[in-house]
């Protein structure tokens, strides 16, 4: 097992492919919640403030806890309709 | 209560008749039916635009507008909703969102087909990117107000 992490529109050309963190790697590093994924996968680059967040694509903030099996997803403000 | 995904062109008229058609649960029930139709222009924040791309995320954008569609459902007893929202390439004059209520009174379908459309504007994950007529492409970033 292991969580999915998932970016879309310009948070994707921002940060690059979507990505996968295995389990040991989360027990490694000690990665707690959602901050800490960004932290992971980002490479040092700053998340933008209006970023939204969304884990098991329920809506979140960046402290929302994350757990084995979770997708994680950063995106932009959204502009449908 | 239905909400479509669609990756091809859709004529919102001849959805909405048809989906109205195959609804014989409304027969004598609905006295109101509104319905908000969103388009593709061909100018935006100044610049003209020649197409646009459109991403969702695919299971959150569905389930986010079936959770909509179901409150307001709730709050504004509607007896039918229909959202249908293109996603892909699409052109200058497409449409892009298909909104429909189906309810006893017009209050309720006024602002009923409001609450989604709002709801789906600001919180439905759907993004679009512009192309513009110099060549040059740009993702929206914020949308006009709606109220």
């Amino acid at each position: 097992m292991s969580i999915e992490v998932k970016f879309f529109a310009s948070m994707r050309d921002l940060i690059g492919e979507d990505c996968e963190i295995q389990v040991d790697i989360i027990e490694q590093q000690s990665i707690k919640n959602v901050d800490d994924i960004w932290n992971f996968c980002a490479n040092g680059k700053k998340r933008p403030n209006n970023v939204l967040i969304a884990v098991n694509m329920d809506y979140v903030d960046g402290k929302a806890h994350i757990k084995d099996g979770d997708e994680v997803a950063f995106f932009p403000p959204v502009t449908g309709g | 209560m239905k909400v479509i995904i669609d990756s091809e062109a859709f004529d919102p008229w001849k959805s909405l008749n048809d989906y109205q058609k195959n609804m014989p649960q409304l027969n004598g029930l609905y006295g109101a039916t509104a319905v908000f139709v969103g388009t593709m222009r061909d100018f935006n924040e100044g610049d003209n635009v020649s197409e646009m791309f459109l991403e969702h995320y695919p299971g959150m954008t569905e389930r986010h507008l079936e959770k909509i569609c179901q409150q307001t459902a709730d709050e504004y007893q509607l007896l039918e909703s229909l959202v249908i929202h293109r996603v892909g390439i699409i052109q200058t004059n497409d449409p892009i969102v298909l909104v429909a209520v189906w309810t006893t009174h017009r209050k309720q379908a006024f602002e009923a087909c409001r609450e989604i459309m709002e709801d789906l504007k600001s919180k439905a994950p759907f993004w679009k990117k512009e192309q513009l007529n110099n060549g040059q492409n740009r993702w929206v970033e914020k949308n006009t107000k709606g109220y």
